[in-house]
């Protein structure tokens, strides 16, 4: 099922729905990620992008509709969940790296606690995931002693060493100083150009550019538009994302 | 004076009797109190609640209460036996007293701490596929307990004094012994007070001193 050449989608969503409260912050999303594809999905804060992404490894439950990961539904709970999640990487806006935890650390406790990989094993493989993302010198050091941009890109090495099926990028490079979001982006656009399935939640159209497949836009909860980047960005087709990207795009 | 040297063999066993009892008590407190805060917040309600129930009844009994319960409750009702030497019994039972009652400290203190570990952390920590107990076992606990160090010290200090309730039920630790000197050197109540009171200072400001040190070297910066 999960050979190279496998032509089902990796993740569908229909009918999704999410409410925080009174908010309806997902309405009746359907969405089908395939693999290999790398998918940006942008539109205003408050309009869903970080809740859909969020949803995909179920650190959002849904209200309605259904998920489905590599043909099965997400499940609820437990040890199946959290199998799951060893499958589904996730890059977040503010790294998350485990602040007890030395760099190598950071990148090897998946492995071995969850996989049951031998540490000398998990070590090797981090330091050349570290060194494929730039770290290496870096790895007996603390995330606290790391730029944004180091920190963000061990955390994608972090993903990476659980050999992930896709990987979510929610808002990877909005807490970064400006002058490091180009080391992580540089990072990202080398995956997608490995194949990796991948789903961003940006607002980089650089980035977009260079690495989408599809660009998805969001506004109230809905998805407003899908298209490629370029026919995107050139010639939006409604007056909701004329108007977002007339925001961004005149400075 | 002469009575603090001549007594002083006495003296020596009555606090090496303290800092067993607080030794013993403190560490089985850390245990019980850390399973507590686990329980408080894991997802399974039943548990919630069993830990809530439990930090709001002991937390607001008095420790003399509690003591007297587990010498005369457990001791001679429930005939609970450690040993067949009585001071044994009696210590033993003392310490499961001061360990229940300390638990409940530790726990609310363990559980300040797990609110200082940001949401990120344990988020992360299940994004890379970490079941919960796996989680706070290896992310969110070691980093609370570091930011806890530091009330756990006067969680610990307040323990090394609270031991004397154990007095009530008979234990011959530091606080008994002076009560019986007392009656033995009255002529000497006031050199004998000071003698104790330092002895209880020389256990406890270390221990101020210690875990502030520990606090500062093992604080996770962020």
């Amino acid at each position: 099922m999960t050979e190279n050449g496998d032509t089902t989608p990796l993740v569908v969503l229909e009918g999704v729905n999410k409410h925080f409260g009174s908010l309806h912050v997902l309405r009746d999303i359907d969405l089908t990620i395939s693999r290999g594809e790398v998918l940006v999905v942008i539109g205003p804060s408050g309009g869903g992008k970080s809740t859909l992404c969020r949803a995909i490894n179920r650190l959002e439950t849904v209200d309605g509709g259904t998920i489905t990961f590599d043909g099965r539904p997400l499940p609820a709970e437990g040890k199946a969940l959290a199998r799951l999640r060893s499958e589904v990487g996730m890059v977040f806006q503010s790294f998350n790296l485990f602040a007890h935890k030395t760099i190598l650390e950071n990148v090897t406790l998946g492995p071995v606690k969850v996989r049951g990989v031998a540490r000398a094993q998990a070590e090797q493989r981090g330091m050349e995931l570290l060194e494929r993302v730039g770290i290496g010198s870096q790895a007996s050091k603390y995330p606290a002693q790391l730029s944004g941009g180091q920190q963000q890109r061990v955390a994608i090495a972090r993903a990476l060493a659980m050999d992930p099926k896709m990987i979510l990028f929610d808002e990877p490079t909005s807490a970064l100083d400006p002058e490091m979001v180009q080391e992580v982006l540089d990072v990202m656009v080398g995956l997608a150009r490995d194949g990796m399935t991948m789903m961003v939640v940006t607002h980089e159209m650089g980035f977009a550019r260079r690495a989408a497949n599809r660009v998805v836009f969001m506004a109230e909860g809905q998805i407003v538009e899908e298209n490629t980047p370029d026919a995107f960005f050139t010639a939006p087709r409604t007056d909701r994302a004329k108007d977002f990207l007339s925001k961004i795009l005149t400075h | 004076m002469e009575a603090l040297i001549e007594e002083f063999p006495v003296i020596r066993d009555a606090f090496w009797l303290t800092i067993r009892l607080t030794l013993a008590s403190g560490l089985a407190a850390l245990i019980l109190g850390t399973l507590l805060a686990a329980m408080r917040v894991s997802p399974l309600p039943i548990l919630r609640g069993i830990g809530t129930v439990y930090v709001n009844a002991i937390r607001n009994i008095p420790l003399t209460l509690v003591i007297v319960f587990c010498g005369l409750g457990l001791g001679v009702v429930l005939n609970v036996s450690f040993s067949d030497s009585l001071s044994t019994n009696s210590m033993w039972l003392s310490i499961i007293g001061l360990s229940a009652y300390t638990a409940a400290f530790v726990c609310e203190s363990i559980r300040a701490g797990i609110n200082t570990v940001p949401m990120g952390q344990a988020e992360a920590a299940r994004a890379i596929g970490l079941t919960f107990a796996q989680n706070l076992r290896l992310i969110v606990l070691p980093q609370a307990f570091r930011a806890v160090i530091a009330p756990l010290g006067s969680i610990l200090i307040a323990l090394t004094k609270n031991t004397t309730i154990a007095a009530a039920i008979g234990v011959g630790e530091a606080s008994l012994t002076m009560k019986t000197l007392f009656e033995a050197h009255g002529d000497a109540v006031v050199p004998i007070f000071f003698g104790f009171a330092l002895g209880f200072l020389v256990l406890t400001l270390p221990i101020g001193l210690l875990f502030g040190w520990l606090a500062k070297r093992m604080a996770v910066a962020r």
